[in-house]
C-alpha cells in the first residue's frame, strides 16, 4: 500500500484534473456554486479518508461524482422535511430521475462540457467585483486552493477565502440561472471570461516579484482553461485569437527574464529560447480564428501582433509595416492610451522615429500615463534616435525616476552615461 | 510542467493488439485531453528507425531493420500538468483505454 502522503498527492492530482467538472454536473443538480463546491469538498474529504484503506479507484472521477451526489439527494431531503417547500419536493422528485437515468451512465461528455461552460460563464459573472471573478475562476475551474490562489497574488489567504465566500453568496442572492447566456447578452458576457483569463494569465507573466515558482503556474492555469474553452465554444473567434495570444506570449516566458532575474526587451531576447511548440500552437489557434472569419476583434488583433514577433528570426526581420497597420485596427476596437503607445513605437519603427514622436507626443497630457514610466522611456528613445540628445536625456532621467524595476532603472542611466559620452 | 508519456513495444509485456472499440475510446480519451487544456501533441514513432553512433568522431549511420527485439518507443504524448502526479493520473487514464503494454513518464526541461 503506498504511504498516505502519495496517497494525498494522488489524490490532489485527481482533484485538479475533476474539480471543474464535478462543480459543474453538481451545480446543475443544486442550482447553486456555493453549495455545490461544498457537496464536492465533502466528497473530497471522504475521498482523503477512504482511498487510502481501500486503494484508488479506477474512475476516481466517477467516484467522487457519485459520493458527492448522494450527499446532494441526502441534503435535499434533509431540506424538504425540515422546510415541506413543495417547490424543493419538486426538485426533489426531478433528483431522483436524474439519478436514476443516470446510475447506469454517468453524464455524456457534452453534458459535461455543457456544464463546465455554465460553470465558466457564472463564476465569470459581471455582478461579480473583477478581484473576485479571478479567484473565483481558479478555484471553481482551475481547482487551485485558497492558499494557492492567495500566494499567487501575493494577498492574505484570508481575504481570497473571504472574496469567494462573498462571491458566492452574491450569485446565490441574486439568483444566477446556471446558464451560458445566448442572444445580445452573450458577447458581453463571453468578453468577460475572456478578460478574466487574459488577467490572469498577465498576473503570472508580469510577475517582477513574489514567489517565483507559483505566479509562472497562473500563465500555465490561464493557458490550461483558454485551450480548455477553445474546445467547448470552438466557434468563438476571440477565444481562439485570445489563445494564441497567450501561446505565444508564454512562448517567450524562458527568454524575457536575464539571469540575475531582470526582465529582457523583446527584441533584445535570445529567439533560439523561445519555445517553438507554443509558437506552432499559437499559429494553429491563430489559423482556426480565421478560418471562422468575423470582425477582427482586441485578442485576434493582439494574437497576430505576437505572431509578427514569433516570426522574425532576427529582430531586424521584423514587419514593422504590418504591425503598425494591426495597431491601427486595435486602436480602433479598443483604444486605450497604453495601445497608443505602443503603436508609437510600431510607427517609429516602420516609418522613422519622427512619425512616431508625432504619436508620442499627444500621449504627454494623458493623465494615465502621467506616471508610466514607458511614456517617457519611448519619448526619450525616439528623441535620441533623432539626434535631439538632450532631450533624450531629460526623458531618461523622468523614466528612471518612475520605473520601480531597479534593473531597469540601471538600463535608463546606462543610456543616459552613453549619451552624455 | 511538461511530461512525455511515452509507450514502449517491450517484449515482456506483450501489447493489446488495436480494434475499433479502442480507436473510438482513445479518439475519446485524446479529446477530453485536449479539452482539458493538457495534451499538447501526440504522435507514433516508426519501428524501424535509423539508428546513429559517435564514437572517437567518427559517426556511423545504421539502417534497420535490427535483429535484436530490444523495447523501441511506439508512441507518444507530450502534455502540461501540474504536478508529476498529474502526469501519472493522465497515463492511468491512457492504460484504461489500451489495456496491456509498458510506457514511461519523463518530465521535459526546456527550452530554459
Amino acid at each position: 500500500m503506498a504511504a498516505n502522503s502519495d496517497i494525498h498527492r494522488t489524490v490532489d492530482a485527481v482533484w485538479r484534473i475533476e474539480s471543474a467538472r464535478l462543480i459543474a454536473s453538481l451545480t446543475r443538480l443544486v442550482r447553486d456554486v456555493g453549495l455545490a463546491e461544498d457537496l464536492a469538498q465533502g466528497a473530497l474529504v471522504a475521498a482523503l479518508e477512504q482511498w487510502p484503506q481501500t486503494g484508488i479507484p479506477d474512475k476516481p472521477g466517477a467516484w467522487l461524482l457519485v459520493t458527492a451526489r448522494h450527499r446532494a439527494v441526502d441534503q435535499i431531503r434533509r431540506n424538504v422535511r425540515l422546510e415541506r417547500k413543495t417547490e424543493q419536493m419538486g426538485r426533489d422528485l426531478e433528483l431522483e430521475q436524474e439519478l436514476a437515468v443516470s446510475k447506469l451512465d454517468l453524464d455524456s461528455p457534452e453534458d459535461m462540457g455543457d456544464d463546465l461552460l455554465r460553470l465558466i460563464f457564472i463564476s465569470c459573472h459581471p455582478i461579480l467585483p473583477k478581484a473576485a471573478r479571478l479567484a473565483l475562476t481558479l478555484r471553481l475551474l482551475g481547482g487551485l486552493t485558497t492558499d494557492e490562489i492567495a500566494r499567487a497574488f501575493l494577498v492574505p489567504e484570508p481575504t481570497i477565502a473571504q472574496r469567494i465566500v462573498r462571491a458566492k453568496r452574491t450569485l446565490s442572492e441574486a439568483r444566477i440561472p446556471f446558464e451560458a447566456p445566448v442572444g445580445p447578452e452573450r458577447a458581453s458576457r463571453l468578453s468577460s471570461v475572456l478578460e478574466v483569463l487574459y488577467l490572469v494569465f498577465n498576473e503570472g507573466y508580469s510577475a517582477t516579484s513574489g514567489d517565483e515558482w507559483m505566479r509562472p503556474a497562473l500563465c500555465a492555469d490561464a493557458l490550461r482553461l483558454g485551450r480548455g474553452l477553445a474546445e467547448l465554444i470552438p466557434n468563438e473567434p476571440e477565444v481562439h485569437g485570445l489563445v494564441a495570444l497567450m501561446e505565444i506570449q508564454a512562448s517567450r516566458l524562458h527568454a524575457r527574464i536575464g539571469p540575475a532575474g531582470e526582465a529582457i526587451p523583446l527584441l533584445e531576447q535570445n529567439r533560439g529560447r523561445w519555445d517553438q511548440l507554443l509558437i506552432q500552437r499559437g499559429f494553429a489557434a491563430l489559423i482556426r480564428a480565421e478560418a471562422i472569419g468575423g470582425a477582427l476583434g482586441p485578442y485576434r488583433l493582439q494574437a497576430a501582433i505576437a505572431a509578427c514577433h514569433a516570426q522574425a528570426r532576427n529582430p531586424e526581420d521584423t514587419n514593422w509595416e504590418r504591425i503598425s497597420a494591426l495597431y491601427d485596427a486595435l486602436v480602433q476596437v479598443a483604444p486605450s492610451p497604453i495601445v497608443e503607445l505602443n503603436r508609437a513605437v510600431a510607427i517609429g519603427m516602420a516609418f522613422g522615429p519622427a512619425a512616431g514622436l508625432e504619436i508620442v507626443d499627444t500621449l504627454i497630457s494623458e493623465p494615465s500615463l502621467k506616471s508610466y514610466h514607458l511614456l517617457p522611456g519611448v519619448r526619450g528613445d525616439l528623441l535620441a534616435k533623432l539626434g535631439r540628445f538632450n532631450e533624450a536625456c531629460e526623458e531618461f532621467k523622468q523614466a528612471a525616476e518612475l520605473t520601480r524595476n531597479v534593473r531597469e532603472r540601471e538600463l535608463l542611466l546606462g543610456r543616459i552615461a552613453t549619451i552624455v559620452k | 510542467m511538461r511530461f512525455m508519456l511515452m509507450t514502449s513495444n517491450d517484449p515482456s509485456v506483450e501489447m493489446t493488439p488495436p480494434n475499433p472499440e479502442m480507436y473510438a475510446a482513445m479518439g475519446k480519451l485524446i479529446e477530453e485531453m485536449t479539452r482539458a487544456g493538457v495534451l499538447l501533441t501526440t504522435g507514433g514513432l516508426e519501428q524501424t528507425p535509423t539508428r546513429v553512433k559517435s564514437f572517437k568522431g567518427k559517426i556511423e549511420i545504421m539502417d534497420g531493420p535490427f535483429t535484436e527485439a530490444k523495447e523501441a518507443v511506439v508512441g507518444f504524448a507530450l502534455i502540461e500538468a501540474k504536478s508529476r502526479e498529474e502526469a501519472i493520473e493522465f497515463s492511468k487514464r491512457f492504460w484504461q483505454v489500451a489495456g496491456d503494454g509498458q510506457g514511461r513518464i519523463y518530465e521535459v526541461f526546456g527550452p530554459q
